[in-house]
């Protein structure tokens, strides 16, 4: 529907039918003209990626957990080259220890790396952002990672309107690069660049997402003229108006927030949500304005920045500098732990009692934690964790560890 | 909403049964949200999908945690796995096994709940006769369809067709079909015994 040139991708879960159904896309030749092209792993495939960029072609791949992480020396060099590649992340868990399941620890690990960072809510608004993103990189000459969660989305059958082609054609042009890699017209992509200019290169990678600022909302309401559908944005408010507590959090939880929040609004509760859907570029003044006037905020988190904790929350009291608020931070739906109602229901009960930590971790299975944390005060000799834990749950039966 | 959970081990088609009722329920205008629980995918381990349908557009991501209807695809299943979690005494309960209640060892446990919502389904057999294979999807659908009309055959048929093309296609409507009569067998002769 983008029209690709280039596909290149590595197979990894949750992502994996993704790539397997553009491979049949690209065989039959419902794609053409588009070339899939096979490599052995992720930094390879973010590599052709990046070449087939450079050349002029508009090119995708997608990705996921580990991929994602060995991509990372690719990724910088995308985005330092300024190469408007579009990759979708279905976000995954980092190991060890080793999980498929869903939650944001891969795409906020590569959080600075200079793509820009969109995250979807609904099956719908993925198909919308991936359209968005290849006009939002080429515009700007940067990588755009279209984010959904792993399994959640990428692996839920519901209905999505399907735009035609002819309206995607309209609303996304082809693909006409400034300058590309040509033997009969050589040019040097990718110089080095010392102490004199390093600083005004990096800068001006900033000012790119700094102008994405300006652009996402554009497009986004471009779209809708186009397409009669709100997708994408900087941020999107429910029932925030008069909401007292808010809760901010990023893609598919947020369906599942705002039914907890049409309960409690029934009730009579001021309580409203915000979703942020680009967290690169982030949106200070906008989550500022948002936010701003409510009484408290609880970032729900499904990452988890050992050492300190939240990652999103960090940025959000950055945009709220100097706002007297209560602000929680909890990390939610690690590794693919469900995110329920009926824990969203305590926890915002909690919160709207400003019973919460400042940093608390949704159905912590505390017993658990403090048995092994009394194991290792027992012993100071290191050793793994997550075999204990598993024998405590019954899940293996091993022995100790 | 109505919430459906589906119950079974990997290769017998738990998750395409799930996506199936969500293709039936688009095929008859309606929303629908089909998505499976995974573990390490692998054959014969116990797998969980779930799928909700309304008449709206359909937000929570929550697993089904308290299902309308319960599907169990295999029977090895009943005293291993908690399979019944969450189950509400108005709600449909369909098994697979050519047994009744009694024998599957749930004659106490099925009297908290409607008796013309709890049934057993000969699957497997039935999916045998008419598709030469003992996998039993397709045809607890056409169970489901008549047990509880919250999807009609006419839409599980054609979402079967839509996924699998040709005689396979075809056997599996045709699997469902006899489910569908079986099924409407059993609550006839239950109406006649006691009525609701």
């Amino acid at each position: 529907m983008c029209r690709p040139e280039v596909i290149c991708a590595y197979p990894i879960s949750p992502q994996t039918h993704i790539v397997e159904n553009l491979s049949q896309l690209v065989k039959s030749g419902e794609l053409s003209p588009c070339e899939f092209v096979n490599v052995e792993s992720e930094f390879a495939a973010m590599s052709v990626a990046i070449g087939a960029s450079a050349t002029g072609a508009r090119a995708y791949t997608a990705t996921a957990s580990q991929g994602l992480l060995y991509m990372t020396e690719a990724l910088y060099n995308a985005s330092g080259l300024g190469l408007p590649i579009v990759m979708t992340v279905a976000n995954r868990a980092i190991g060890a220890p080793i999980n498929i399941w869903n939650d944001h620890s891969d795409s906020m690990s590569q959080r600075d790396c200079g793509w820009i960072q969109l995250y979807a809510e609904t099956n719908q608004e993925a198909l919308d952002l991936h359209i968005q993103a290849f006009r939002l990189a080429e515009q700007l000459s940067t990588p755009v990672m279209v984010c959904m969660d792993g399994f959640i989305l990428t692996h839920a059958v519901e209905r999505v309107e399907m735009p035609d082609q002819e309206s995607v054609d309209a609303f996304l042009p082809a693909f006409a690069p400034r300058q590309v890699l040509d033997p009969d017209e050589p040019v040097s992509i990718g110089a080095m660049v010392g102490p004199e200019a390093f600083m005004e290169v990096k800068y001006l990678a900033h000012a790119k997402q700094m102008h994405a600022l300006e652009l996402i909302p554009e497009i986004a309401a471009d779209f809708k003229q186009a397409f009669g559908r709100d997708s994408g944005g900087l941020i999107s408010g429910y029932r925030t108006d008069d909401a007292e507590t808010i809760v901010v959090a990023l893609g598919s939880v947020l369906g599942t927030i705002k039914d907890t929040i049409d309960e409690l609004r029934e009730q009579g509760v001021p309580i409203g949500a915000v979703a942020i859907k680009s967290f690169r570029p982030f949106p200070l003044q906008d989550v500022r304005e948002a936010l701003g006037h409510a009484q408290r905020v609880v970032v729900l988190e499904k990452a988890l920045a050992v050492g300190v904790g939240g990652i999103v929350s960090a940025n959000v009291r950055m945009a709220l500098a100097g706002i007297q608020l209560h602000g929680y931070t909890v990390i939610a739906g690690l590794g693919g732990r469900a995110i329920t109602k009926d824990s969203l229901r305590g926890l915002f009960a909690d919160a709207v009692a400003d019973r919460l930590e400042p940093l608390s971790f949704l159905d912590m299975d505390w017993d658990l934690v403090n048995r092994e944390l009394a194991r290792m005060r027992a012993s100071a000799a290191s050793g793994p964790h997550a075999e204990n834990i598993l024998r405590d749950v019954g899940t293996v039966a091993a022995g100790p560890v | 909403m109505f919430e459906v959970r589906i119950h079974g081990r990997g290769g017998q088609g738990v998750v395409t049964a799930a996506e199936l009722l969500a293709q039936a329920a688009f095929d008859e205008g309606r929303w629908a949200q089909a998505f499976p629980s995974f573990g390490s995918e692998r054959m014969g381990a116990p797998v969980v999908s779930f799928c909700r349908i309304d008449d709206h557009e359909i937000r929570t991501r929550e697993p089904v945690m308290s299902p309308d209807a319960l599907i169990v695809g295999d029977p090895t299943l009943l005293h291993q796995v908690d399979v019944f979690g969450g189950c509400k005494p108005d709600g449909f309960i369909l098994i697979n096994s050519a047994r009744s209640f009694d024998e599957l060892g749930l004659a106490e446990f099925a009297e908290g709940f409607r008796r013309e919502r709890m049934l057993t389904l000969p699957a497997a057999e039935i999916a045998r006769e008419h598709t030469g294979r003992a996998v039993a999807n397709a045809t607890l659908l056409g169970g489901f369809a008549a047990m509880t009309g919250w999807i009609s055959l006419d839409a599980v048929a054609r979402a079967i067709r839509a996924r699998f093309a040709g005689a396979v296609g075809e056997r599996n409507v045709a699997a469902a079909g006899a489910a569908r009569d079986f099924v409407e067998a059993e609550l006839m002769e239950l109406s006649g015994a006691s009525p609701a």
